[in-house]
């Protein structure tokens, strides 16, 4: 293959490659000790129960080891001396646009939101750096009583429901990375649908880290009664740095009696980025938890959204698209527990190796004792681009008893020659067939997100292909 | 007097080996006191029964005490080119009805001895990748005897060659060993037979390792039969050269804790490994398989199917991993395995893996969970097949789909008595 053609797409590369100076207002410093929690609690003004739990989160943290002894030895590379957990312009979210700071309104005009784009988005909830910066939810929303602040504003303001089901879904001990946000959180959304509302329009936050070595740890609670239903989009785009940022998020997700909640990710962060998140959602009877999740770029991304089908009847799924560049490792994947019966869940994942990037998936199905008609569909398709591209599979499955169906597929395969050729036959250069083919492959997974998104989506592939053919 | 305390040395059983072979004992058993139990954190351990590891009561098996009775009980295939039979790791019989000038069929420590160089070079060669390198040590440091196969260049060996393993005795311990070396262009079947003489409690730690030289063909069967109260350790390596063929197939018919490690190097070009499991499990029986399908030349095939049908309270685990290397560009590989579940109290793991480094490869894997079919059991039912009969024909046509990857007929069928036997069919 030649290296000579590039692909004809007109995109702006530039984009999402710059940063601004800032004054950080509040700054913990680097490294972690008790006393960067005791001063994350005091800057926030954490009642007493959430420094209590940030401490024993960072008990737990300490405790546990790096889980090396399964995943990547690149973890070791995390420096975690030299990260800051907190920083800030001690900004309280904002409600008006007016009140914004002008440069913080540049940096989200080059992401992509634009003053006139409000009008389209029922709710926008902008992440900058540790803080809420902007938080505008629209007015229709609030009338129907939907609850959508940041997370610090949501545990003082709504402590019955959020101290309720915080950290219960995933406990602060569940792994290292949910033990050290347990204990440094910052930002993040705070989201309650009250029984019966339906949200039409798909509330959204867009992140952003700015600030060298800066580890950004959000959490997110979304609890959505019974009846209810909603969607929530979030997405991506950093500035480049010089050494490696962390960012290990928590999102929980809650969902009672009947309802439904999509969770749409669409995530690119810049390629020094250690991206470790743990995402599980709660589904009770006859509800529905769906994660939709395009992960691009980072240095390392580890996250295996999860689904605990508690009720019976509840429905879970997993849609996944990952894209491992160069010197990229994706490992993704998904976790169904199956905990009632009737329960079926469904994993869909697509992932695709360029140059020397990698690409693993990571799965468990868990079917206990004395469980009746739970199913489960589990489907990876690999697609690898380059001679020097990996991909993994490692999926866990355990069904006990019978009366339960599970299938685990999976395939590994290549762009057909074929494919190519006849493209090319009809003039299309050879990166853009590749392109065209790549985004075919996962074509059926890109029709499930939003418009936008999934406009996005194509424009990120096609970004990513550049320069990878040959 | 435990296999695990006390050294080999001090029992002093080794002295039909060779000097340097004894040394060699000496720095296995140092080896296997120098590394770690298996812990519940190792991936290689994942969702097994560490309790069945405590091998502490087990001790060194005494001589049979009725040799005739066991060659008497030791009957499998008619039609055989030979048979060897081996009870508590000593030789009782050897049966030779006809092989091809320059076959050697003996046992291990004579082929040590006679035949140095060709042992050296194939006995255990390859390390126990699969978690059990502390009892493949453990193995090495006090294996007694065992058969040794050496097919020639060019040499095929049209009936099957059938090794049979007795054990015998409370708490004995065997460790049953087979190592088959096929030349160029050679062809052999090869069928082991391991046995419990009573329904004692027993340990059987079982190796052999096959190398199947470039465009040979090896049909090699494990039919495990231990009683149901024994611990075995089944770990098995295999070599396959370019344009070979190896077919074999793992029947796992008793035990209370069965450990099975299959590793395949596909190391020529063209090669292909056939790997296939047949596991009906029942009472508490827990059986754990891991199966490594490592590619290191290009155009090679690997094609592996696991059947396991689980009743009572039995435990599966499944944990296999195709392995693309950098260089080994348009390979074939498959993977399925399939639970049959019998039971609410069975339980059923399966990790099928991949890790693919290579380029234009096509792989693909698959593990099921399910049930027997409804409409299949109420279409024999309706024909007056009792409830429970009809479930087992279900099952044993289930494992039929593995047998029928063999190639001979004879020998198909012959697994399939075994098998109906076993379902009481």
């Amino acid at each position: 293959m030649s290296t000579e053609t590039k692909p004809d797409i007109d995109i702006d590369r530039s984009v999402g490659d710059f940063r601004y100076e800032m004054d950080y207002a509040f700054d913990a410093g680097v490294g972690l000790t008790e006393a960067t929690i005791d001063y994350i609690s005091d800057v926030k003004g954490d009642p007493d129960w959430v420094r209590a739990f940030r401490k024993e989160g960072y008990r737990k943290f300490l405790e546990k080891p790096m889980p090396t002894h399964w995943a990547t030895k690149d973890l070791e590379s995390i420096v975690f001396e030299n990260i800051r957990y907190y920083l800030s312009q001690g900004q309280i979210p904002k409600r008006t646009w007016d009140e914004v700071p002008d440069d913080i309104k540049r940096t989200f005009e080059r992401l992509g939101i634009p003053e006139q784009e409000r009008k389209f988005l029922s709710g926008v909830e902008a992440q900058f750096d540790s803080e809420a910066a902007y938080s505008n939810i629209k007015a229709a929303v609030g009338e129907q009583g939907v609850i959508f602040v940041g997370s610090s504003e949501g545990l003082k303001e709504h402590p019955e429901i959020f101290k309720k089901w915080f950290g219960k879904v995933i406990p602060s001990g569940d792994n290292k990375f949910s033990a050290l946000n347990s204990a440094v959180f910052s930002g993040g959304s705070f989201i309650y649908v009250p029984p019966g509302v339906k949200v039409k329009h798909p509330l959204q936050a867009y992140f952003r880290i700015n600030a060298q070595n800066f580890g950004q740890f959000e959490r997110t609670l979304i609890i959505v009664d019974e009846g209810a239903e909603l969607t929530y989009m979030e997405g991506c785009t950093a500035p480049k740095f010089e050494t490696a940022t962390l960012h290990s998020a928590v999102v929980e997700l809650v969902a009672m009696k009947g309802a439904k909640i999509q969770y749409i990710t669409v995530q690119n962060w810049s390629s020094n980025v250690f991206n470790l998140v743990t995402k599980r959602g709660i589904a009770h009877e006859d509800a529905e938890v769906k994660w939709i999740d395009c992960n691009i770029g980072s240095r390392l991304t580890m996250k295996y959204p999860g689904v605990v089908m508690k009720g019976k009847g509840a429905r879970g799924e997993v849609v996944s698209i990952a894209l491992a560049g160069d010197g990229q490792h994706q490992d993704t994947g998904a976790k169904m527990i199956h905990a009632a019966d009737n329960t079926t869940s469904n994993i869909i994942s697509k992932s695709i190796s360029l140059g020397t990037g990698r690409s693993t998936y990571r799965g468990m199905v868990h079917v206990p004792k004395h469980l009746k008609g739970c199913k489960n569909n589990t489907e990876c398709d690999a697609l690898l681009i380059n001679t020097n591209s990996r991909t993994d599979t490692y999926p866990a499955i355990s069904v006990r008893g019978q009366g339960n169906a599970v299938q685990h597929e999976a395939s590994v395969s290549q762009i057909s020659s074929e494919q190519i050729f006849y493209m090319q036959q009809r003039g299309l250069s050879e990166a853009a067939a590749m392109s065209l083919a790549v985004n075919g492959f996962v074509n059926d997974l890109v029709q499930q997100f939003p418009m936008e998104y999934s406009v996005e989506l194509k424009r990120l592939i096609d970004l990513e292909m550049e320069g990878s053919v040959g | 007097m435990s296999i695990t305390t006390t050294s080999p040395a001090e029992t002093g059983n080794s002295t039909n080996w060779p000097e340097w072979f004894r040394k060699d004992q000496n720095e296995a058993w140092d080896l296997y006191e120098s590394l770690p139990m298996p812990k519940r954190n190792d991936e290689p351990w994942r969702f097994a029964n560490l309790k069945a590891l405590d091998l502490s009561e087990f001790q060194p098996a005494k001589p049979v005490e009725d040799k005739a009775v066991l060659i008497a009980r030791s009957s499998g295939l008619a039609d055989l080119a030979a048979k060897l039979v081996f009870a508590n790791d000593a030789l009782i019989h050897r049966e030779v009805a006809g092989l091809p000038a320059g076959v050697l069929l003996l046992p291990l420590e004579q082929a040590a001895t006679e035949h140095e160089e060709l042992f050296r070079k194939h006995f255990m060669s390859t390390e126990a990748r699969l978690g059990s390198k502390k009892f493949a040590a453990l193995h090495r440091a006090r294996l007694r005897s065992g058969a040794f196969v050496h097919v020639p260049r060019g040499v095929v060996i049209e009936r099957p060659i059938e090794i049979w393993h007795w054990v015998e005795g409370e708490n004995a311990t065997i460790f049953p060993h087979t190592l088959i070396v096929l030349g160029e262009g050679a062809s052999v079947t090869v069928i082991d037979r391991f046995v419990s003489s009573r329904d004692e409690r027993s340990l059987a730690i079982a190796v052999n390792d096959l190398t199947v030289g470039t465009n040979a063909k090896l049909h090699y069967v494990g039919v495990q039969e231990w009683s149901d109260k024994a611990t075995a350790f089944h770990i098995n390596t295999t070599e396959v050269e370019r344009d070979a063929l190896s077919t074999a197939l793992q029947m796992n018919l008793g035990g209370a804790y069965v450990r099975g490690e299959s590793d395949s190097h596909l190391l020529g070009e063209g090669s292909r490994s056939v790997m296939l499991s047949i596991n009906p499990a029942n009472g508490t029986r827990e059986i754990d398989q891991r199966t490594f399908q490592d590619h290191f030349s290009p155009r090679a095939t690997s094609d592996l199917l696991y059947h396991n049908a689980l009743a009572d309270s039995s435990k599966t685990i499944f944990a296999g991993l195709i392995k693309v290397e950098e260089a080994a560009h348009e390979t074939d590989a498959y993977q399925k395995v399939r639970n049959l579940m019998l039971s609410d109290e069975a339980e059923a793991n399966s990790m099928p893996g991949l890790e693919i480094l290579a380029d234009n490869v096509r792989c693909t894997h698959g593990a099921t969970s399910g049930e027997l079919n409804e409409d299949e059991l109420f279409y024999m039912m309706a024909r007056g097949i009792a409830p429970k009969q009809a479930a087992q024909l279900i099952v044993r046509g289930f494992f039929g789909a593995v047998l029928e990857h063999l190639e001979n007929r004879d020998l198909q069928d012959h697994l399939g008595e075994i098998l109906d036997h076993k379902l009481n069919l």
